[in-house]
């Protein structure tokens, strides 16, 4: 099988399992873990095959954006295989422990959708060959540990520790996300194997610090380092295989997989020493003398996990290889030791229903075997001999030591390293003596008992990890952990040797000293320490990192509506004025600061006809301007006269497609905004009132408007007047005929060159109508604009007056001979813009222009005969010319991939038909047909479903529903709650 | 020519704009159409006043530099017909604001000045 394809499958795998998950009943637990188990191991398959491989690196590539370099690439090598394992690894054991530990009660599929989710994320992490997909699959691990923590989102702790989290990793991921870029930047290119290559490079570089500095934040965050360690503890909220999970060996462990990934080219400086050195210190020592005194099982581990990353940060810290290995080292062992101790928390606070230590007591008669085995894994984490967690701490001791030449730590650095190592002593010591010896315990919920077998599996499985590695490194853990340091360090692979005993050496010394005085420290303090109230640090606590995160918080959002308050503003005007003086003065500010427009005088004679075609096209504008508050009609037809100018405009600059286009749509807009007229209140000239104030603002308006006005005419005459600039119209010109067989260039680049533009516009138009639908639907007219039109009253009095006449026959008999006339011209209209759709490839016409001309055929029927009358002779579905338009648009795109040929290719032919002659017939023409049936549905839709506004009844009358009109058009619904408010109670 | 053109487009921005800052949802509407105007005109006048260029193409002639530029005419071409829809949306929008708040103000409430 190749190896790309066992690499896709890796990551698809958990991808297609969370979906599949997702689908699954709402408590369907056995089927999720089924699923979940299945894809876990089909994983950890994958990786097997990869094993042999992957030492010498493996990569997928699928190019996704080539052209600025930015391609999905999965790549495998010995570091990322051995992360790919933990993940992989640990999680099916917590696929596995979750399914007892969750209760059927819990909608557990979408547990195991979530955890299969982020499983994929973090493969994803350590598998990205690109910065940039790194930062992506990051930025998802954060999401899914949000949604993970979350998921008893019943409990307002949970809640507020996954909103810790989230808000924490996911300001950090943005940071990284910049920093990444820098270093994309410095690299040239955002390829990992290109960027690990320019090591030298990038520290020399100017960027170097702050692309640092925001890498750091993003991994700090992640791997919850002081100062943003807070959140960490708060997170406990999760169910604890998510604990189990996330805080061994996934989302902490992504920032600490960063830093080893990137440490053969960020580290070495002594910015690096500093900053992570210290923030790794800081971490050690607050997270494990902060785990002393916690009183929750899953607190203690919590803190404990801090200073074990505050370790591994440490070492990566130092800037030296062997710490390196011995940090790649350490990860391994916390995974396992710790993974299997959040386990067997869980499994206490299943079985007695309290995780509350100082309710716990004795717990071994009931549980022995998960007593032994805590008890072994506990030992690892304290650095007991025999266990992989000694191996690697020794390592730590010793490569503290070797640094303590180095004058900034002195003897502070073994010193400090050899206190943490015996709070981690106590605070183990502590977490097995409390919980499982002593007397039987007294308040506790549930009578204590072993769990299932099956819940158990998973602690064994990890603790026999933990012994093998540690008794026997050389034939278990070495060859793996031999392929992730070369992969790191390549040459400078220092020699380290993996064996238990390396005679009496001063790391031994410190390491005995750590156990004995963390020994000697708990019997001393340990009733002190249990019956500290707050479970929390003496010191310490009064820096309640929440609180200052909370206040931060609060603080953010009171800027933010300061802010608001200040700066917005709901009301329309302002803005608008904003938004038009902001482009013009800067416009204004580029233009006197580049020495002005060139102004050429090379420009064509003035036709005095144009010249007075325009004078009236800018009467009509003002005019309109000047009408349109209190003479609304006449500023329409004032509008509709600058459209016609511009019409004429585009027929005297040779450009007939859009002087038909813009005709028609000059109709179709003018009939639209005449439906709109009736609905918009009466406004009386002689109620005006002047202010002194708002006469100011009108001057400022108008100047205002003045300055723009003429600043667009200046830059449009500087545009005009410039020399030719070389356009890619000659290529369209060109090959329009030969390529495309069209003759009417316009409409050839409309539905061929650039149809993929087109079949995008069609569709906001198409969304746009459908939108005015079902705007429309709700659509409440205010209550004065609901009587008789004025018109319709007077023609109904004159018929009261009138003994020989009936109500309404003047309303029936009104405009009798155009409507006759329009009744007539409805097959001719339909012919001509049929004509007009025909002859588009190579005459002004086409799609766009025919649909125009064929919605007015039908706008015409309604206005002359009424909608009632046309509906009762036509069926109009413009709903469905919609939907047909586009997908025969989209149809006639897609077809030619059957061909092998990209969307929306087009193939013509000429082709001999009897009577007609030689006729070009392309695919385009099929996709001019969408184009042609949307513009028709579309258009009819608008103004027809603004037109039936007219004949809607009025909402107090509550059954009615006009059953002759179209299911498809606006009918008046009878709705219950707007009949609620209305009536009088 | 050219001048011609550049004045009558500084009439209609102005004419618009100043109908922007109305406070009648009418007036904005009017003075949108005209903005529009303006802007089809500008893109359209960005390829150069041709008059009496042929836009369709001839078999005959393949001097690219006799005809019309057509790419300027394409764009404005979908820009009118979106404009169009703009306009009904907007249309249709305020319409329903009116129906909703009583009032053809463009902030759905009246102010005390005008």
């Amino acid at each position: 099988m190749p190896t790309s394809f066992l690499l896709l499958a890796l990551i698809s795998l958990p991808i297609g399992g969370a979906l599949l998950a997702s689908w699954l009943p709402t408590y369907a637990r056995n089927a999720a873990a089924t699923l979940a188990a299945t894809v876990t191991l089909a994983c950890l398959l994958c990786l097997a095959m990869l094993q042999g491989v992957s030492a010498e690196g493996v990569r997928a590539d699928i190019p996704w954006l080539p052209s600025i370099g930015i391609n999905l690439v999965f790549r495998l090598d010995g570091l990322s295989w051995l992360f790919a394992l933990m993940i992989t690894g640990i999680g099916a054991l917590v696929v596995l422990y979750a399914r007892y530990y969750m209760s059927a009660e819990d909608p557990v599929p979408r547990f195991y959708s979530f955890l299969l989710a982020f499983m994929a994320a973090m493969l994803g992490v350590v598998m990205s060959g690109n910065l940039i997909q790194l930062v992506i699959f990051w930025e998802i691990t954060s999401l899914f540990s949000f949604l993970l923590i979350a998921y008893w989102h019943q409990s307002a702790n949970a809640r507020e520790g996954a909103r810790m989290a989230l808000t924490t990793t996911a300001a950090g991921g943005l940071c990284l996300l910049v920093g990444m870029l820098l270093l994309g930047k410095m690299a040239g290119s955002f390829d990992l194997d290109v960027v690990l290559s320019a090591g030298e490079r990038i520290r020399a570089h100017d960027l170097y610090l702050p692309a640092l500095i925001l890498i750091l934040i993003g991994a700090f965050t992640k791997s919850a380092q002081f100062p943003f360690h807070f959140w960490l503890p708060h997170a406990m909220a999760a169910p604890t295989p998510v604990s189990a999970y996330l805080h061994s060996a996934t989302l902490v462990k992504a920032g600490i997989f960063l830093l080893i990934l990137l440490w053969p080219v960020l580290s070495g400086t002594d910015a690096w020493y500093v900053l992570v050195g210290s923030a790794g210190m800081a971490t050690l020592l607050i997270g494990a003398f902060a785990a002393i005194y916690q009183h929750d099982l899953k607190g203690l581990l919590a803190y404990s996990t801090l200073s074990h990353l505050g370790l591994i940060m440490l070492l990566l810290g130092l800037n030296s290889p062997l710490a390196a290995v011995a940090a790649i080292f350490h990860t391994v062992n916390h995974a396992t030791f710790k993974a299997s101790l959040f386990m067997a928390a869980g499994i206490i606070d299943h079985e007695t229903g309290t995780r509350d230590m100082r309710k716990l007591s004795g717990l071994i008669r009931y549980m022995p075997l998960t007593a032994s085995l805590a008890m072994v894994a506990a030992a690892a984490m304290a650095g007991v001999p025999l266990l992989n967690g000694f191996l690697s701490k020794e390592m730590f001791l010793a490569e503290t030591i070797a640094q303590s030449s180095s004058p900034q730590f002195s003897y502070a650095l073994p010193a400090l390293a050899t206190l943490a190592s015996a709070f981690s002593v106590l605070y183990s010591l502590r977490f097995i003596h409390k919980t499982f010896f002593g007397p039987p315990p007294v308040d506790c919920p549930h009578t204590p008992k072993e769990p299932p077998r099956w819940m158990i599996f998973p602690i064994a499985v990890l603790v026999l990890i933990c012994l093998v590695i540690g008794i026997i490194p050389g034939l278990t853990i070495a060859p793996l952990l031999n392929a992730a340091v070369v992969a790191v360090l390549g040459d400078n692979t220092p020699y380290y040797s993996l064996r238990i005993w390396h005679g009496f050496n001063p790391a031994l010394a410190l390491s005995v000293i750590a156990l004995v005085s963390g020994i000697l420290l708990y019997v001393c303090f340990r009733n002190r320490i249990n019956a500290n109230p707050r479970g929390a640090p003496p010191f310490l606590h009064r820096f309640q990192a929440r609180r200052l995160f909370d206040s931060l918080m609060a603080r953010l959002v009171m800027l933010a509506r300061f802010m608001e308050r200040r700066f917005s503003t709901r009301s329309l005007q302002p803005q608008l004025r904003l938004l038009v003086l902001v482009p013009l003065i800067i416009g204004l500010i580029i233009v006197a600061t580049s020495g002005g427009l060139s102004i050429s005088t090379n420009v064509q004679a003035v036709d005095p006809f144009f010249a007075l075609l325009w004078l009236v096209g800018g009467v009509c504008a003002v005019g309109a301007a000047y009408q349109a508050k209190y003479h609304r009609f006449v500023a329409l037809i004032l509008m509709g006269g600058a459209g016609i100018v511009c019409c004429l405009t585009f027929v005297w600059l040779s450009a007939p497609d859009l002087a038909i286009t813009q005709l028609l749509v000059e109709i179709v807009t003018t009939v639209l905004l005449l439906l709109g007229l009736r609905w918009l209140p009466v406004r009386r000239e002689d109620l005006r009132k002047e202010t002194r104030r708002s006469k100011i603002r009108r001057g400022l308006d108008l100047s205002v408007a003045v300055i723009a006005g003429l600043a667009v005419a200046a830059l449009t005459f500087a545009v005009m007047t410039r020399p030719a600039a070389n356009s890619i119209s000659s290529f369209f010109l060109e090959r329009a005929y030969s390529e495309a067989g069209g003759r009417n260039v316009v409409n050839v680049l409309l539905v061929d060159f650039r149809a993929f533009d087109t079949l995008g516009e069609i569709t906001v138009l198409g969304v746009v109508a459908l939108t005015i639908f079902a705007i429309l639907r709700r659509f409440r007219p205010a209550q004065e604009a609901m009587a008789t039109p004025r018109q319709q009253r007077w023609q109904n009095s004159f018929d009261s007056d009138h003994a020989t006449r009936d109500v309404g026959q003047t309303l029936r008999e009104y405009l009798m001979v155009p409507r006759v006339v329009i009744q007539w011209l409805f097959p001719i209209i339909i012919v001509f813009a049929l004509y007009l759709f025909l002859r588009g490839h190579d005459m002004p016409g086409g799609g766009f222009i025919a649909g125009l001309a064929m919605s007015i055929a039908f706008i015409l029927q309604y206005m002359a005969s009424g909608t009632r009358w046309t509906e009762a002779h036509l069926r109009v579905l413009p709903v469905t010319w919609i939907g047909l338009g586009l997908l025969i648009a989209t149809g006639a795109g897609v077809g030619s991939w059957l061909f092998g040929y990209p969307l929306l290719t087009s193939y013509f032919q000429y082709t001999d038909i009897p009577f007609l002659g030689t006729v070009p017939l392309a695919t385009a023409m099929l996709f001019d047909l969408g184009v042609f049936v949307l513009v028709v549905g579309a258009t009819i839709l608008m103004l027809v479903a603004l037109a039936h506004q007219s004949i809607r009844k009025p909402r107090v009358v509550e059954t009615d529903t006009d059953t002759t009109e179209e299911d498809a058009l606006p009918a008046p619904e009878p709705e219950a709650e707007t009949l609620q408010t209305e009536r009088p109670d | 020519m050219e001048i011609v053109l550049s004045l009558a487009i500084g009439v209609l921005v102005a004419s618009g704009v100043w109908l922007l800052f109305r406070p009648r949802t009418f007036q904005v509407i009017i003075g949108f159409s005209l903005i529009s105007y303006a802007v089809t005109l500008f893109i359209f006048s960005v390829g150069g006043l041709r008059i009496g260029a042929p836009p369709i193409l001839d078999p005959a002639v393949k001097d690219v530099s006799a005809y019309t530029d057509p790419l300027p005419q394409a764009l404005v071409l979908t820009a009118i017909v979106i404009n169009f829809a703009m306009t009904a949306l907007f249309l249709v929008v305020l319409l329903a604001s009116r129906g909703l708040t009583g009032t053809d103000h463009v902030d759905g409430q009246e102010t005390t000045e005008q």
